[in-house]
């Protein structure tokens, strides 16, 4: 998909209008992710609760496929179990490096709309960082 | 039609608009053309070896020192140290005259406009040294005052470094003024001149530089090969910086002495080819020469203010007179993220820069976490500024705002 049909069909949607870019009450993990290169800046809140993402919202500045990208990352995961949250995050990476197959991209439901960001390298970073953010604090709960 | 595009290869039969000469420029065929001469006709190590080929490398590599002395205005060849650009040849002085010269308590001023390459290796040289790094701030213009610099140098001064143009704000800084004053404080300083030598005429004695820095890439030259001039007193007296082949006289087991200048600094096989490159796109520039090569980018980045300032939604950074801007506009489109404009812009060929331009501290200053640059050279066209303006007006559409 060209970019700017990206932009046009998923990204600008939830970067203008995110359902999920607020604050959370009572978060049981907080984690700032930070692309230092450009400036992406995200403050990722989870309530995990008997090993389920019950809530999860973010706030944050950078550019639209990053906020995007943190934005529908949230939509999936809520209500889901950690082990398949990370499940999900591998495949998010996976694709991003194009190394998953069709049938994983499609577990990936809204969010797979950014499998074209693996051809343009220099906007990987941006997709990822809400998942690798995520990454981080799950694999830190099962240290 | 601009008489200077069908001298570069990398525009024919395409409608990409390269913008982004602030970072790198396009080069011109015959720069190649004389280079592959040099591989074609006289390829062997210079400054060595005892016959025709190598005797004849050695002379196109010193024509070439020859060259970028006289584009610079040095006294004499000796003083142009080959580097592979601006950046090494920064890091130079900081590891050599830097490491030797400057001590505990002791200040480095630089401007918070600095390019990374000139603010780094200061960094390492204070920190080393627990010496002061201070900062010259300028005016949210990118003005830096003369009682900014007053009272900024002090008797603790013991080197300035400063970039000569800006590289987001494009901002011409007052260099002779930061020079004298500086010599008057027994200061030495070192003039970042990467984003002022591709654009204006440089006279390294009239500005009365201690040190000056520049790289051939981005004056239609290949990449890798750069310039540190400096004042010959300050070069004799500096240790090397990097050792080994080329920059000896004698060598026993334990010691050695060095070559005379400007071979102590050029340890190991130069880059000749690179050298004989730099020396081509020297002569291009020269032919076309700075009044021509000035007043087109002057009436291009007019044209291109204007129209972005007419642009709802777009914010034009840097001085308001835009002769003052070396062909550098930076800008922001409200609601929409530099990375962002520069992919949807990257779709309709037009290239550009986005980001912080390796100078986060100035982004930091300015109060925004990036911006967008477009950066013109003389090669430019209005139809591509008219272009370029058309599109940025559809920017936010495509980004998703109603207007």
């Amino acid at each position: 998909m060209e970019i700017k049909s990206l932009y046009r069909e998923i990204v600008n949607e939830h970067n203008l209008y995110p359902g999920h870019k607020y604050d959370l009450e009572n978060p049981t993990m907080v984690l700032q992710g930070i692309n230092p290169s450009c400036g992406d800046d995200i403050n990722l809140q989870l309530r995990i609760e008997d090993d389920i993402i019950t809530d999860a919202s973010f706030n944050g500045s950078g550019c639209a496929i990053s906020q995007a990208s943190a934005d529908m990352m949230i939509d999936l995961i809520i209500g889901k179990r950690k082990e398949e949250a990370l499940r999900l995050a591998e495949t998010f990476m996976g694709m991003i490096k194009g190394t998953a197959t069709a049938g994983q991209i499609e577990s990936l439901e809204e969010a797979a709309a950014l499998q074209d960001i693996s051809h343009m390298p220099a906007r990987v970073k941006c997709a990822v960082l809400g998942w690798r953010t995520m990454r981080q604090m799950l694999e830190e709960i099962n240290k | 039609m601009n008489p200077y595009r069908k001298d570069f290869p990398i525009f024919e039969g395409n409608d990409k608009i390269y913008f982004d000469n602030a970072a790198t420029t396009q080069r011109p065929a015959r720069v190649f053309a004389e280079m592959t001469a040099f591989n074609d006709t006289c390829n062997a190590n210079p400054l060595r070896g005892l016959y025709a080929w190598s005797v004849e490398a050695t002379d196109r590599y010193e024509q070439a020192r020859h060259t970028a002395a006289a584009f610079i205005g040095a006294a004499q060849d000796c003083q142009i140290i080959f580097t592979r650009n601006a950046t090494e040849s920064i890091n130079l002085v900081a590891y050599t005259w830097g490491m030797a010269n400057i001590g505990e308590g002791d200040e480095i001023l630089i401007s918070i406009m600095e390019h990374h390459s000139n603010i780094l290796p200061w960094q390492m040289v204070a920190r080393q040294k627990k010496a002061r790094l201070v900062y010259l701030e300028c005016l949210p213009d990118g003005t830096i005052t003369d009682e900014e610099i007053e009272s900024k140098l002090t008797d603790r001064t013991k080197l300035v470094g400063i970039g000569h143009v800006s590289n987001v704000m494009g901002v011409t800084n007052p260099v002779e003024k930061i020079i004298a004053l500086a010599h008057q404080k027994g200061a030495v300083v070192l003039v970042d001149g990467a984003q002022s030598a591709p654009h204006m005429p440089i006279d390294v004695r009239k500005m009365d530089a201690d040190f000056f820095a520049f790289s051939g890439h981005k004056l239609c030259g290949p990449m890798g090969i750069g310039v540190l001039y400096g004042k010959k007193e300050l070069l004799e007296d500096m240790p090397p910086f990097l050792t080994g082949g080329e920059m000896i006289e004698y060598v026993t087991r334990e010691s050695a002495t060095y070559a005379e200048l400007p071979h102590k600094f050029e340890a190991g096989t130069v880059n000749a080819t690179g050298a004989v490159g730099l020396e081509a796109a020297i002569r291009y520039i020269q032919e076309i020469g700075f009044e021509t090569i000035m007043k087109t980018e002057e009436t291009l980045t007019a044209r291109l203010i204007a129209r972005l300032r007419e642009t709802p939604h777009v914010t034009v950074y840097g001085q308001e007179d835009p002769s003052k801007h070396c062909g550098i506009v930076t800008f922001n489109i409200e609601g929409c993220h530099p990375h962002d404009v520069a992919s949807v812009l990257d779709t309709e060929n037009i290239y550009i820069r986005a980001g912080h331009h390796c100078a986060q501290p100035l982004m930091k200053w300015m109060g925004v976490g990036s911006t967008a640059r477009a950066s013109l050279y003389f090669y430019n066209t209005e139809e591509e500024v008219d272009r370029f303006a058309d599109k940025i007006s559809q920017v936010r559409g495509w980004l998703g705002y109603g207007d």
